[in-house]
């Protein structure tokens, strides 16, 4: 009876074909942001979102990571019911939730559950930047803590694409303990001696940097993503001098030691792939 | 008289008559005693109507008083044979955060806080309480330390944020925060942590994951400060009043939602009024923690750790909405 509550007001969908449909930039053309090259929708696609001229790495839904990513038809998705409540009383707070939610079709900044990438199953939470920022707010940081819980439980490893712009505000301190809680998480989580791969994309900043985003067994990043802790014109203003412009990017962290690697779009799977194979002994592709 | 914040301005003006008239009386010949009690009477009202009704605003300027006690304050008054201990080994020593071991009540302890400055020289020193990658990795060297040795630590939370510096960024402090959050998590030793000013976003988390977590009566812990909320939210910073109003920060506002474990009153004025007497409330809310926290074996301190970070947020189901909508 739920279900059919469910399914009868489209707009609270979580996996909703039609609204993912409308996210899609109008017209089969694209320009990259970067080098203002025009392409073809679908060329684009094919190369993974990665501009042919260029390379720069366009913004990717969860979803299509999850579809570049995973083996066909081995995901699935967990917690896909939980949505944010209003603790403070932000005013228009729901209605913008809801709006991301119709945008994106995704119930919350984040996607998780479980799949195979070549044949290695793992546990996997993939966030999306156009909900929200990506930021983190009680439904984040309890899909996320949750997800390592159940990989903690079904003894998998863990995979974590970042983007975000931080803790939520319209949740105030909520937010800022979703830090520690998905700490408190991965902190139970290593002890028993699970694998966390922390993957950072364009952007990973502020709170989620600052807690689960650096905490990986290994860190990677995509090239240029922006991650840092503090936002770059709060520096400006505070040492009232010009930031280098490659400041925070995945390069700059990458030079100053805070990486594993820098890795193109194109090495994803086959990067992950190792590393899981490397850890984990009974997959198809071993 | 300084330091005087706006929302107690009558009760401190009151109050320097009453010392007026009281000089006079002493002075002169003319009996003031009749006035005097009934100014007295007067200011007593008076301050439980101004102390009992603080704003979110005014709470935040007490927590933020240049007068309010500091770490080494309460370290000093609550501890014995403190020695204080410095770097992080790996880069240099980070003043706006201290450290060190201790007595409480006889038995060892590690203590760590934020430190704010009491002037302009010593808050230049001490980059004014706001850390950098360094000041967290040297509380978790002392941490460590303290779970060898298997000692409590007594966290103080005192700061504005972690600094947000090019330095800081190049020597990781995204990295030395998160490292932070899942290392205490793991500790297996109590923890308590106290916000005794203000609890300023991940820079103040670094130090405060633990079993405890307490809040001086006037003290704030947010996501961001006022003045940054009301710059994103209204991009306008001189709506930090009303930020403050609707962030949710002050220590009553944090024990509705349930994140802290309880609030130690201050009295009328604030910390700064009687330092000795907020030290040993203070006291007491460690030792009976300590107690509590010192029957568990390590797993179970740890379990207990867990279930306290699981529970804390807000969600509901999409169900459960559309139900109540209908």
């Amino acid at each position: 009876m739920l279900r059919d509550i469910f399914s009868k007001k489209r707009k609270y969908a979580t996996i909703s074909k039609q609204a993912e449909r409308e996210d899609v930039p109008e017209g089969l053309m694209v320009k990259c942001p970067s080098c203002r090259k025009i392409y073809y929708r679908k060329e684009l696609e094919k190369n993974k979102l990665v501009c042919p001229n260029c390379d720069h790495h366009h913004t990717m839904s969860a979803k299509e990571r999850i579809d570049s990513l995973m083996d066909e038809g081995t995901f699935e998705e967990w917690d896909v019911q939980l949505t944010s409540d209003n603790p403070l009383e932000f005013p228009d707070y729901i209605e913008k939730v809801e709006k991301d939610q119709r945008k994106t079709g995704m119930n919350e900044a984040v996607m998780t559950g479980k799949g195979n990438i070549n044949g290695f199953e793992t546990a996997i939470a993939v966030m999306d930047s156009r909900f929200r920022m990506g930021s983190m707010g009680s439904v984040v940081g309890e899909k996320i803590t949750r997800a390592i819980e159940t990989a903690r439980e079904e003894q998998l490893p863990i995979i974590i694409f970042t983007a975000s712009g931080g803790a939520r505000m319209q949740e105030g301190v909520l937010s800022l303990m979703q830090m520690s809680k998905t700490s408190v998480a991965l902190e139970r989580f290593s002890r028993s001696g699970g694998l966390f791969i922390s993957y950072m994309t364009h952007p990973t900043t502020g709170g989620v940097s600052a807690s689960f985003a650096s905490l990986g067994d290994f860190n990677f990043a995509e090239p240029k993503a922006l991650i840092g802790f503090a936002g770059r014109r709060i520096i400006e203003q505070t040492i009232r001098e010009k930031l280098p412009d490659d400041f925070q990017t995945a390069e700059f962290l990458y030079n100053h030691g805070q990486l594993d690697r820098v890795v193109h779009r194109h090495e994803m799977k086959s990067t992950l792939t190792t590393v899981l194979d490397i850890h984990q002994s009974g997959g198809d592709a071993s | 008289m300084k330091n005087v914040l706006p929302f107690e301005k009558p009760v401190v003006e009151l109050r320097e008559k009453i010392a007026e008239l009281k000089k006079i009386s002493g002075d002169s010949e003319v009996d003031l005693s009749e006035e005097i009690s009934r100014l007295e009477n007067r200011l007593e009202q008076l301050e439980n109507e101004v102390y009992e009704n603080m704003t979110p605003w005014d709470r935040v300027q007490m927590a933020r008083h240049a007068e309010r006690p500091t770490t080494l304050d309460y370290i000093e008054r609550l501890f014995t044979d403190f020695l204080e201990l410095h770097g992080d080994r790996y880069y240099s020593d980070d003043e706006a955060i201290v450290g060190g071991i201790a007595k409480f009540e006889g038995k060892p302890v590690t203590v760590v806080g934020h430190q704010r400055g009491k002037d302009t020289k010593e808050n230049i020193r001490r980059n004014f309480g706001m850390p950098h990658p360094e000041g967290y990795r040297k509380a978790l060297r002392l941490m460590n330390q303290a779970e060898k040795f298997n000692r409590p630590i007594i966290s103080f939370i005192d700061t504005k944020g972690a600094y947000p510096g090019k330095a800081a960024e190049e020597r990781g402090q995204s990295e030395a925060i998160a490292k932070n959050l899942m290392e205490m998590a793991g500790l297996t030793v109590p923890i308590i942590c106290i916000v005794i000013g203000e609890g300023g976003s991940g820079g103040a988390l670094g130090i405060s994951v633990g079993d405890k977590l307490y809040m001086l009566e006037n003290s704030t812990y947010s996501v961001i400060s006022p003045e940054g909320a009301a710059a994103l939210l209204w991009k306008d910073s001189n709506l930090a009043r009303k930020a403050a109003e609707s962030m949710k920060i002050t220590s009553y506002d944090l024990q509705e939602l349930e994140v802290i474990d309880g609030v130690i009153e201050e009295v009328h004025g604030g910390a700064h009024r009687d330092i000795e007497g907020q030290a040993a409330k203070i006291k007491e809310v460690i030792k009976s923690s300590l107690e509590e926290l010192n029957q568990l074996s390590e797993s179970e301190l740890l379990e207990k750790r867990w279930q306290k970070y699981q529970q804390i947020g807000s969600t509901t189901s999409v169900l459960k909405r559309e139900e109540s909508e209908e």
